[in-house]
């Protein structure tokens, strides 16, 4: 089966061009000017052609929270985001944290047949941080990476273990960095924003000494390792100087981070509730920094849906966490790119090649050979964010009324359409 | 006329509207000195206090402030709610508002829940404390003492030493009297001290002497023994012996200072026995003060609910 991507800007890692694609049996079979061909085409004009956005962070939610999102509906909000690999979380309930769970999850991405789901194991039985997860039968059934995300393995030396056992298996561990005891039960950032509102606040020094540690592991073991949604401005810097020394670390970041400030917990909004806390504009700069000079290597939207009654309770009773899959890219976009801070191509390496790099998935970027992943968009047309159209059942935004950018026309997954405006 | 329907905090309501509430409450006041404590002004009208944490003192302010004015009045305790039934606060308060309920005095020990509530509802909710947000209608009780006191409130210097960290009423005072043009200056250890306090118009003293000197009142905060026990502090002598106000430091303060606490207080930790019994106490006063604010905010709040829905 063919078909032909005609007329379109193609975004490439070194630059924009103006060709077609055509797409073979699933992958891509050429790249080039004005390409003739009898099948099926998709008109690109005016449009952008950038490879399939691959989010290594997502929440969604099955088995156990099906209220908050299930494969199906989160599958649906990712290509209509313009993904076409996501990598989820195993923080579902049952925890997945066995070969079953990874491959109930496996299961199920081929029944539902829209984007790639590639599950993620627990590093500890049930997250308790204590006794590893079976790393290698997880590993077998489909696991890309471990994590104990929502939380960090507080015991250094189980940590240690994991890194050891899974870089046996060439599986990373996605590191959380959060110290609970200096959490305390913090739930934003603590600075003149929690003061103000009373709610209690949470120390950069929480998620930075998680960072530190997860480093050192990492440079004293000679392990790669992954950090993941950095908010603090000091979080860059450590990560930054440990790259400069040769450590093997790779770190991602999330729009909220760089786009957000904590002046919007005043309203007492849950919808700006998420762990880490957006923080303050030094550690905003900072991000969009470290996002330019490659410090961060990934942007992840740690996509976290939940229901409403979730968050329509007192701030601190409500969930943690951003429903944000739909709107990665416009926001991307809009606040990277078209305010000049980075290139459309280096956009696509934070949103698609790198994730692709960091976890071994293939992909990532357009060329001849690859996977037909491809995601058209229309950068011209601007629009307003609105909650109440999303299609995952998340409907936890903080970004509702924001005008933004990069409307998402279709996707394509191995050449199939599975998403069209 | 106030701007507000609901009475959340001091923080969002302005320097004129407070100045309506004080002057008011100082009628409320004398009404209080006087032998027949009965009006008619809330006839018809209810209140209720529902209260998520325990309380004496606010809670029998506001029944009685709302019983001094002829309103209907009823109690929930969170221990009798549905809240043990799993209900959420929304749903509590929309079912208060089917009941036709003209008022709810809440205290939560969540920061934001009465805004939450107030969202939610067509009843004017009161903040009577929401975790380490506000206590508007404690600082208003207390500005009413000074203001009673001095005859003004530009001008002075307010001196609050203790938990600011976890103190909602440091706070309250704080936003109140900045717009009414006083001096705040706060003292505790840097473990109870929140963060950026100065942005928000403190001065931050360095020392207690330093806090006092020139003082016109000196507030002690109540130490939670809880606070101790998380490693706040070390003990309750060591906090008295370096944080404690001392008879001895009043004369840092002016000749008529007087002295504040909004209670209950852990007699000889935030302030000495005889400072509390002293003739420069003020404390008393407050509790009586606090009653007159809340009646002036019941009947203000009732005439914006007249005007306005």
């Amino acid at each position: 089966m063919k078909t032909l991507i005609k007329n379109g800007t193609l975004v490439l890692r070194d630059g924009e061009k103006k060709a077609d694609i055509l797409i073979e049996d699933g992958k891509i079979s050429k790249i080039s000017a004005n390409i003739k061909a009898d099948c099926k085409v998709i008109d690109a004009a005016g449009k952008h052609v950038l490879p399939g956005f691959i989010d290594m962070h997502v929440h969604l939610r099955e088995p156990g929270f099906e209220g908050k999102e299930d494969i199906e509906s989160g599958s649906k909000a990712a290509v209509a985001g313009g993904f076409t690999q996501v990598c989820c979380m195993p923080n579902t309930n049952p925890v997945c944290d066995n070969a079953v769970v990874v491959s109930y999850i496996k299961y199920r991405q081929q029944q539902v047949n829209l984007c790639k789901i590639n599950p993620i194991g627990a590093i500890t039985r049930g997250q308790e941080g204590k006794a590893m997860s079976d790393i290698g039968k997880m590993k077998e059934a489909g696991a890309v990476a471990i994590s104990d995300d929502g939380k960090s393995v507080a015991d250094s030396n189980v940590m240690r273990l994991a890194m050891e056992y899974a870089n046996g298996f060439g599986i990373k561990c996605l590191c959380h960095c959060e110290d609970a005891n200096l959490v305390d039960g913090g739930v934003v950032n603590e600075g003149y924003n929690s003061t103000l509102t009373g709610l209690k606040g949470s120390l950069r020094a929480a998620e930075d000494i998680m960072i530190a540690r997860e480093i050192a592991l990492s440079e004293s073991l000679g392990i790669p390792v992954h950090i993941c949604h950095v908010s603090t401005y000091s979080g860059v810097e450590i990560i930054r100087s440990a790259k400069k020394r040769g450590v093997k670390v790779t770190a991602e970041t999330c729009p909220h981070y760089f786009i957000l400030t904590d002046d919007i917990i005043t309203s007492f909004d849950t919808n700006t509730k998420v762990n880490p806390p957006v923080r303050e504009d030094k550690d905003r700069k900072a991000i969009i920094k470290g996002l330019k000079d490659g410090t961060l290597d990934c942007i992840v939207t740690d996509h976290a849906p939940h229901s409403l009654k979730d968050k329509q309770v007192e701030y601190n009773l409500a969930a943690f966490g951003i429903s944000g899959i739909e709107t990665s890219f416009p926001l991307s976009y809009t606040y990277l790119v078209k305010s000049g801070q980075l290139t459309l191509s280096r956009l696509m390496d934070l949103m698609s090649y790198n994730p692709a790099t960091v976890l071994n998935l293939g992909g990532g970027e357009l060329k001849e050979g690859a996977p037909a992943d491809i995601t058209v968009v229309d950068l011209n047309e601007k629009y307003v964010i609105d909650s109440k159209k999303f299609i995952s059942k998340g409907k936890n935004t903080p970004f509702n009324g924001f005008e933004v950018y990069g409307k998402i026309i279709c996707t394509l997954v191995d050449g199939i359409v599975k998403y069209a405006e | 006329m106030l701007k507000r329907k609901d009475m959340l905090g001091l923080y969002e309501t302005d320097a004129e509207e407070i100045c309506e509430i004080l002057d008011t409450a100082d009628k409320m006041r004398e009404f209080l000195d006087g032998k027949n404590k009965k009006s008619d002004l809330l006839a018809g009208k209810s209140l209720i206090t529902l209260f998520y944490e325990n309380s004496t003192r606010t809670r029998t302010s506001f029944e009685l402030a709302g019983k001094y004015l002829g309103a209907n009045e009823v109690n929930i305790s969170a221990a009798a709610s549905s809240v043990q039934k799993g209900e959420t606060l929304i749903d509590t308060g929309e079912t208060l508002d089917s009941m036709k309920i003209d008022f709810i005095a809440i205290r939560h020990p969540m920061a934001g829940a009465p805004r939450l509530l107030a969202e939610h509802v067509k009843a004017s909710v009161l903040n009577g404390g929401d975790g380490m947000n506000e206590h508007p209608t404690q600082a208003l009780l207390d500005m009413l003492t000074v203001r009673r006191k001095f005859g003004k409130i530009k001008g002075l210097k307010i001196a609050i030493l203790g938990d600011i960290k976890h103190s909602r009423v440091a706070k309250s005072n704080l936003f109140g009297l900045k717009k009414l043009g006083a001096e705040v200056w706060m003292y505790s250890p840097e473990t109870l001290m929140p963060k950026a306090i100065e942005k928000l118009g403190a001065k931050v003293a360095k020392s207690r002497e330093e806090a006092i000197e020139g003082a016109d009142a000196v507030m002690g905060l109540r130490i939670q023994l809880e606070r101790q026990h998380g490693g706040l502090f070390p003990s309750l002598s060591e906090y008295s012996k370096f944080y404690g106000v001392k008879d001895e430091l009043l004369k840092y303060a002016k000749k008529d200072a007087v002295i504040l606490h909004p209670g209950p207080v852990n007699r000889g930790v935030e302030l000495t026995p005889t400072l509390i019994d002293g003739k420069s106490s003020e404390i008393l006063e407050q509790v009586t003060c606090g009653v007159a604010v809340r009646m002036a905010l019941l009947k203000l709040l009732s005439e914006y609910r007249e005007a306005n829905l």
